[in-house]
């Protein structure tokens, strides 16, 4: 990959590096580093939750005819940080009859589960902080502990809105964890990889769901529809059903511990649209069309990170569109949709893509 | 970075929730009275607890899930060499999705996948 014309950030990594050796002691360069890493991350989360919770709400608004936010800041743009400042200075408030220890513990638990996938994301060439050679299953290992703070914080909370979501959610997202785990699965067999790197290496000439034919295709579907449900959001969205549950597992949290549930599902919708984006789109590779050799260097020219972002934005507004197009599914269509179908098309679709990596009908 | 790079991210997620907490925590009013700490029921008074026993199904879920992911785990290094082996991976991939395949059409059978 080298020796491709992308704009590289790994230079600029290794110079940060190198100067921070230079200037300090092994083990304060390494914990510079460590800060400066964790400043960026945190900082880069704050940011893309508040970026994502006003598109969402200007997304919502614009299916629905109407302006949605625009009175805070231009067109509303500042209308985010002002909620987040209120959610701020809330009080803090815990139910008499909660589990104190367990209710305070699951906002916790939820966010740092978010974290721990959003490490792993490829955002750019250089610009990986963990690259591990199995990483699409570290990703969706550590996603699926969010799930963990879901039932505890619905649990603690001793509110039966917030039991009834809470379970709903756990029955939830651990069928469709099978799905999204199976649906990436089927590039893995082509890819013959679980480094997220080198998955997007064998993207170079074109990426999987060009690549992969049909079967690429209903593992992207699958994993869209999985990758819904798995973040609580559109039609999955019974674990906080407003109409049923006033807010679901969260009802009994307010000010910052709500605010903190509401990081953690926007982060995770972010990376689950970064998966998709690379395992089916090819991360932060350009959009190449066989030998058109002008047109590829004219993709070559925008910079991978823009790239990268796109498919990103590309995946949450489709996620988005799904929310406003289809009515909420109830709980017993929501499993039978997983188990009847989604996984025996599954395994099918594994079975198909094993043939065709077999039979070598993949470019 | 390599493996330590875990630990990062788990302070890193405890130092967001600890410090907004704390920030909250200064600048938060603190009036609570035993109203506000009442469990939230729509207005009403709250009737009893929650932690009762609760439907089956959800565990019945859950049980399908974790025989179901235990599996999924097996089929990951297969899927990684996959285009290495061949054949040999694809015959055993096919026994091995009949038992799986057999193994839900059991459970559809009983009708665990049924709500009821």
């Amino acid at each position: 990959m080298e020796e491709s014309g992308y704009f590289d950030f790994s230079p600029i990594v290794n110079n940060i590096h190198e100067s921070l050796a230079a200037s300090f002691s092994p083990g304060w360069a390494m914990a510079i580093a460590w800060a400066l890493i964790g400043i960026t991350l945190i900082l880069f989360a704050a940011l893309s939750v508040i970026i994502l919770v006003y598109v969402e709400r200007k997304v919502a608004a614009f299916f629905q005819v109407r302006l949605g936010p625009m009175r805070v800041g231009p067109w509303g743009l500042l209308q985010t940080v002002a909620d987040f400042i209120k959610l701020l200075m809330k009080e803090h408030i815990t139910s008499r009859n909660a589990d104190k220890f367990l209710f305070n513990l699951a906002p916790f638990i939820i966010v740092t589960a978010a974290f721990l996938g959003l490490g792993a994301i490829p955002f750019a060439l250089g610009l990986h902080i963990f690259d591990i050679n199995i990483g699409l299953f570290y990703i969706t290992a550590v996603s699926s502990v969010g799930v963990l703070g879901i039932l505890l914080g619905g649990w603690a909370g001793n509110n039966k809105y917030s039991l009834i979501g809470a379970l709903r959610s756990g029955a939830q997202i651990v069928s469709y964890e099978l799905s999204i785990t199976l649906s990436l699965l089927a590039v893995v067999v082509l890819a013959g990889s679980l480094q997220l790197s080198e998955i997007i290496a064998s993207q170079e000439n074109g990426w999987w769901i060009f690549k992969g034919h049909i079967s690429a295709w209903i593992a992207f579907v699958i994993f869209m529809i999985a990758g819904t449900a798995e973040t609580n959001r559109g039609p999955f969205d019974l674990a906080e059903a407003e109409s049923e549950l006033t807010a679901g597992f969260h009802t009994e949290y307010s000010g910052i511990k709500f605010a903190m549930f509401f990081l953690a599902e926007y982060l995770s919708l972010f990376i689950i649209a970064s998966v998709g984006a690379t395992v089916f789109f090819g991360g932060w590779l350009p959009f190449h069309i066989g030998t058109w050799q002008a047109f590829n260097h004219i993709m070559d020219y925008i910079p991978p990170i823009v790239w990268f972002f796109g498919k990103v934005a590309g995946i949450i507004g489709i996620i988005m569109w799904f929310k406003w197009t289809f009515p909420r599914l109830r709980i017993d269509q929501l499993l039978i949709l997983e188990w009847k179908y989604l996984l025996p098309i599954n395994l099918f679709n594994l079975i198909l893509v094993s043939f065709i990596a077999l039979m070598g009908w993949y470019f | 970075m390599g493996n330590e790079a875990i630990i990062l991210f788990i302070i890193l997620g405890l130092v967001l929730v600890g410090g907004a907490f704390a920030m909250s925590y200064l600048v938060s009013p603190k009036n609570v009275t035993p109203l506000k700490e009442e469990t939230y029921e729509c207005g009403i008074e709250t009737m009893g607890s929650s932690w009762i026993q609760f439907k089956v199904g959800y565990y019945l879920f859950a049980m399908l899930f974790l025989i179901f992911d235990v599996e999924t785990i097996f089929i990951v290094p297969w899927a990684v060499v996959m285009k290495k082996v061949g054949l040999v991976a694809f015959i055993e991939i096919l026994i091995f999705f009949l038992i799986l395949g057999l193994g839900l059409l059991y459970a559809w059978k009983k009708r665990a996948l049924r709500w009821e």
